[in-house]
């Protein structure tokens, strides 16, 4: 008899190993494939850790809100440390547009239920004492967000998901999407064939690569950004700090001190770096430590540690591609995170778990409306 | 005079500059020596523990004193760094490293600069005997290198070497100590006009376009070489065992730093741990600073090491355990005692053989790994880079002075900028070079007939090394087999001129002299300790080539010429039927290093650290393997192995013991990912760039 899952989920990263763990959680035989030798080693392990609901778009907005209540209940609901802290996220405001940009959008995300505001200079010098005073108008404060470990996620989300029976196989990639009388009937890799009525995708940066496995061209193209990490200190840090200013060779930075006192930062390049080259390049360390001197004088004095590159699976709105596959039923994409896979998987793994077992909610069926995979692409996301 | 500074050496010239420089250590007033590192300034104030481990309060000490782990982290002026790489600044206020540090508030926005790219035809990454001949090499041929290393002196552990050092007169300069090997070689690739040497300039990682990020004193530099010649030495292979991350556990050549770079006397009482010449050199230089060497076990039934070596220390009285280990360090704060152990054919210890001895320090030399996460790096970015000593292969300093000049030629080779062949006969002697110890052969006990003045040559191995044979004015002495790796052998007449005795780098010659009184012979002695162990008149126990004893007898003189290079030559009077044996002085007392009563090994063997940084335990990881992981990003994600301050260079070779003792073939294993930096570096460098930081 041929081995037989309920869903089988392609990738074992931020997505399907939250997925799988809440499918099993359900009640479903899962099993998952990924090449590599274990969980989370594609851009999970890439990732900073932060995990925000402060985005313009409402379906982000709305699944990251349920990330930060599952990331934040984590260690209570499994016994897991996974480093979660809720520090808030500050955009800061160094000159009038970035504040122009951030104040403009505040009513909207009000409206879509997130705590945010704006803080003048001093107040948010309350928020993040480090900041340079030099120039700084103020920023956004939401304190709703925080931040946990991708590495300490993937373990666990694995391991639960394991005791619940999901059957993992790594080194496997799959090789072909089974489709028979125009329906989706399993997987097929080196070591043989499974049959499963719901295949899920979730495969990161080779999203377009295993959708070309049932026919589809998914607009998901990878293009990379460089972190770091430092030496741990003393707690100095409580929020991410964001600065969206774009400056000659990157649009915008971020750091955070995480739960092991270590400072975690990234940089997103400009122009884009399009591809799938994860080799680190000696552009990195100048350019982000001379954004990150300038707007915390005091990160001068840490020592980097390691830097890496990771890739972000980008579609043409900066926004996933999500749910059922035109055309071809019994597959359900959940691609193109556009680097945020981390921070969106744990919502939407509990959403796609909902949408297997046919009892979406409401919101969900906004979110799947508004990233379903066929949708007409317009405008960036303003905080992607 | 500090008890804890080295005083008169015999060979190393006294410091040129007083401790003068003031600095506080806990509050504590101190004085430190001009441009002395800090964990120098520490061990020369008696302090050894330099924080607490922030995961389970462990005591920590120096353990590399190299800056390649990152153990010996203070707080100075507030900032963690490395106590072994930063040099004392007058007025600094450092503090042990007991949790992790405050980051001190700083208002002001750092400078922030630019860098322009260095261009160099090649890069040589470490200035030691390897990385100095090559760039001699290239350098003769007009070829623009540039040298970058670490220390703020040139010379690798060249500069720790107070002994005489192998091979062939002609091809490496042997019977020439170690520190002066290293002034040569400077000096030699300082006077060539393409060659740029940059000091206290570490390489802290390589790029996949092709540069490498250079730190030079404090400032950020982007190199760009055509060829990247890696010459970087090695690191010290680390042995858990109960209590080994305690302070007064470390690398002999973090001891060999102390003693000869820094002249500092780190402890009174020492055991060595590993049969290596690293570890039978370190012994020796201990007791040329007066520091007792309690023992020496290897886990091998004969040493790893040279012969000659061992029977030097063994001559001086230091018992050598073979197969033997350590089993446990003892003590609370810093090691109060160690317990070895013989060892059966699987290197296990055989319960019931247990012998505790009180030391204040246990050296571990349990061999080098190359340090070749560069190269291999560079190779995995398409960057052409070649290796050279020990980052090559580890072996003697005169097999990296020479495989450094085969380097040079292969890389102008590559370059295009040369067309000459690598003779074949150099790699043959690359290969005599590196050649293992050969097999112990029983010595001639004979003497020789009808010669009233005759040297006995103690050579019981073949070792590459043929000094004596050059010096001999009557070529009486002749090497048989190869003419560097054959063993030498004395046949004809002989002057008495002792040349040989006082070049031999393995102090395994003396000379029998039988003119004056025939049957109380003289023996002259080769000797490198402390003048005032052997005063003339005095009664000295003198022992055979293992360290027997063979009576006590009276020194008639001491000469010191200068062609001695600062070897005593020791003239003994014994009884004729001894003359042939006696070898050498015991200066060690034998009851003072005898065992005392055993102690237990206090804690399980899971409960030994393995990752220093993080302070992970051999349980956790077994635990991690029994739980199924085998990929080494997994145990990175669970239990921070591989993450610390160290960069990861440390603890990847005991995960793979562990792994191998779990029964997991290390096939199956998915070897950790290299990234950069291999070494921490502030960001406020990387933003200053070139300019003034």
């Amino acid at each position: 008899m041929r081995p037989t899952s309920d869903v089988v989920i392609v990738g074992a990263g931020s997505v399907g190993l939250p997925t799988a763990y809440f499918l099993a959680q359900e009640g479903f035989r899962v099993t998952v494939f990924d090449p590599e030798a274990s969980g989370g080693r594609g851009e999970n392990r890439a990732a900073i850790g932060g995990i925000r609901a402060t985005f313009s778009d409402r379906a982000k907005i709305a699944v990251c809100q349920e990330s930060l209540d599952l990331v934040a209940g984590w260690e209570a609901r499994t016994g897991d440390p996974v480093g979660w802290r809720q520090g808030g996220y500050v955009f800061v405001a160094y000159d009038p547009a970035v504040a122009d940009t951030l104040k403009g959008l505040l009513d909207s995300q009000k409206a879509f239920g997130l705590g945010i505001d704006w803080l003048d200079a001093e107040a948010l010098l309350e928020v993040a004492p480090g900041l340079s005073r030099a120039g700084l108008l103020g920023g956004t404060f939401s304190p709703g967000d925080g931040s946990a470990s991708p590495l300490l996620c993937a373990w666990s989300y694995r391991k639960q998901a394991a005791m619940r029976g999901v059957d993992f196989h790594f080194h496997e990639p799959v090789t072909a999407i089974r489709i028979e009388g125009g329906r989706v009937v399993g997987v097929e890799t080196p070591l043989g064939r499974w049959d499963a009525p719901v295949v899920l995708v979730a495969a990161g940066a080779a999203a377009a690569r295993v959708g070309r496995l049932a026919g589809l061209e998914l607009p998901v193209v990878p293009d990379s950004h460089e972190a770091g990490i430092t030496e741990p200190v003393a707690r100095f840090l409580e929020p991410m700090i964001v600065d969206v200013r774009p400056q000659p060779g990157s649009r915008n930075f971020y750091y955070y001190q995480n739960a092991e006192g270590q400072v975690v930062f990234c940089i997103t390049p400009d122009p884009s770096i399009v591809g799938e080259d994860r080799r680190s390049t000696s552009a990195f360390l100048p350019l982000v430590a001379r954004r990150m001197v300038a707007v915390e004088p005091a990160l001068a004095l840490l020592k980097v540690r390691r830097t890496w590159r990771g890739l972000y699976p980008m579609t043409p709105d900066g926004a996933p591609l999500v749910g059922p596959a035109p055309g071809v039923p019994g597959l359900v994409l959940a691609v193109g995170m556009c680097g945020q896979g981390f921070m969106i998987g744990p919502g939407l793994g509990a959403l796609l778990t909902r949408l297997v077992a046919d009892r979406t909610t409401e919101r969900d069926r906004e979110v799947l409306q508004d990233w379903r995979p066929d949708r007409p692409f317009g405008a960036m996301e303003a905080l992607r | 005079m500090n008890e804890h500074r080295v005083g008169e050496h015999p060979i190393l010239p006294p410091p040129e500059q007083q401790a003068d420089v003031p600095f506080t250590w806990n509050g504590q007033p101190l004085l430190a020596r001009p441009g002395e590192v800090i964990s120098s300034a520490l061990f020369a104030a008696g302090i050894h523990t330099f924080g607490h481990h922030p995961r389970d309060n462990a005591p920590l000490g120096i353990f590399c004193a190299n800056g390649q782990c990152a153990q010996c982290t203070v707080v100075a002026d507030g900032v963690a760094v490395k106590a072994c790489m930063t040099p004392v600044r007058p007025g600094m206020v450092v503090s042990s490293c007991d949790r992790h540090p405050d980051l001190p508030a700083v208002a002001e926005i750092p400078p922030i600069g630019d860098n322009h790219v260095t261009r160099v035809d090649v890069l040589v990454v470490g200035a030691g005997p390897a990385g100095l001949s090559a760039a001699v090499e290239l350098g003769r041929r007009g070829i623009a290198v540039l040298v970058v290393d670490d220390k703020d002196r040139p010379g690798g552990k060249l500069v720790l070497q107070t002994h005489k050092f192998f091979g062939s007169i002609e091809d490496t300069r042997a019977g020439t100590r170690g520190i002066d090997l290293a002034r040569a070689l400077a000096d030699e690739a300082a006077a060539l006009p393409s060659v740029e040497t940059w000091l206290e300039a570490t390489a802290v990682g390589v790029f996949s376009d092709g540069r490498v990020g250079v730190v030079k004193q404090n400032r950020y530099h982007v190199v760009e070489p055509s060829v990247l010649l890696l010459a970087a030495g090695a690191r010290e292979k680390q042995l858990p065992f109960p209590g080994h991350t305690l302070p007064g556990v470390y690398g002999a050549g973090a001891f060999q730093t102390l003693l000869n770079r820094d002249g500092v006397r780190p402890c009174r009482r020492l055991f060595v741990l590993g049969g290596g010449n690293v570890g039978l050199i370190a012994a020796y230089h201990a007791i040329q600073a007066d520091i007792e060497v309690v023992g020496l076990v290897e886990a091998l039934p004969r040493v790893g090491g040279y012969e000659v070596h061992a029977d030097k220390i063994r001559r001086l009285g230091v018992p050598i355990y073979l197969s033997h280990t350590v089993v446990a360090v003892h003590g609370e704060s810093g090691v109060e005692a160690v317990t070895i152990a013989e060892v059966d054919r699987r290197f296990r210890p055989v319960p019931g053989t247990e012998r505790t001895f009180e030391v204040d320090t246990v050296l571990v030399a349990v061999g080098l790994s190359p340090l070749d996460e560069f190269a291999r790096q560079a190779h995995e970015f398409g960057i052409p880079v070649f290796s050279a000593g020990d980052a090559a292969e580890i072996a003697e300093a005169s097999a990296a002075t020479f495989g450094g000049r085969i380097a040079a030629l292969e890389v102008a080779r590559h370059l295009g900028l040369t067309t000459e062949e690598v003779p074949e006969a150099w790699r043959e002697k690359l290969e005599v070079l590196k050649a293992r110890p050969g097999p112990l052969v029983p010595l001639d006990e004979t003497p020789p007939e009808g010669l009233r003045v005759y040297p006995v040559i103690r050579c019981s191995q073949e070792i590459p090394c043929n000094p004596c044979a050059t010096v001999c004015p009557k070529g009486a002495i002749t090497m048989r087999g190869d003419p560097i790796l054959g063993m030498p052998r004395f046949s004809g007449t002989c002057s008495g001129c002792s040349l040989c005795v006082a070049i031999c780098p393995g102090l395994a010659i003396t000379l029998v002299d039988a003119r004056k009184d025939p049957e109380f012979p003289l023996v002259t002695i080769p000797f490198e300790q402390r003048p005032d162990h052997v005063p003339v008149g005095a009664l000295v126990p003198c022992t055979d080539s293992s360290g027997q004893d063979l009576g006590v007898f009276p020194v008639v003189d001491v000469r010191n010429k200068p062609f001695q290079n600062r070897t005593l030559l020791v003239r003994v009077q014994v009884p004729r039927a001894l003359a042939h044996r006696v070898a050498g002085i015991r200066v060690q007392d034998p009851v003072a290093l005898a065992p005392v009563a055993h102690r237990d090994a206090t804690e399980l063997p899971d409960e030994v650290v393995i990752c220093r940084c993080e302070h992970v335990t051999a349980g956790e990881i077994r635990g991690a393997i029994r739980s199924g992981v085998r990929d080494m990003a997994e145990m990175k994600s669970q239990l921070r192995v591989c993450m610390g301050a160290c960069c990861g260079k440390n603890c990847p070779e005991l995960i793979e013991r562990i792994f191998r003792e779990e029964g997991v073939e290390a096939s199956s294993v998915t070897p950790p990912t290299l990234r950069p930096l291999f070494v921490e570096v502030p960001l406020g460098v990387f933003a200053a760039g070139e300019d003034e930081p």
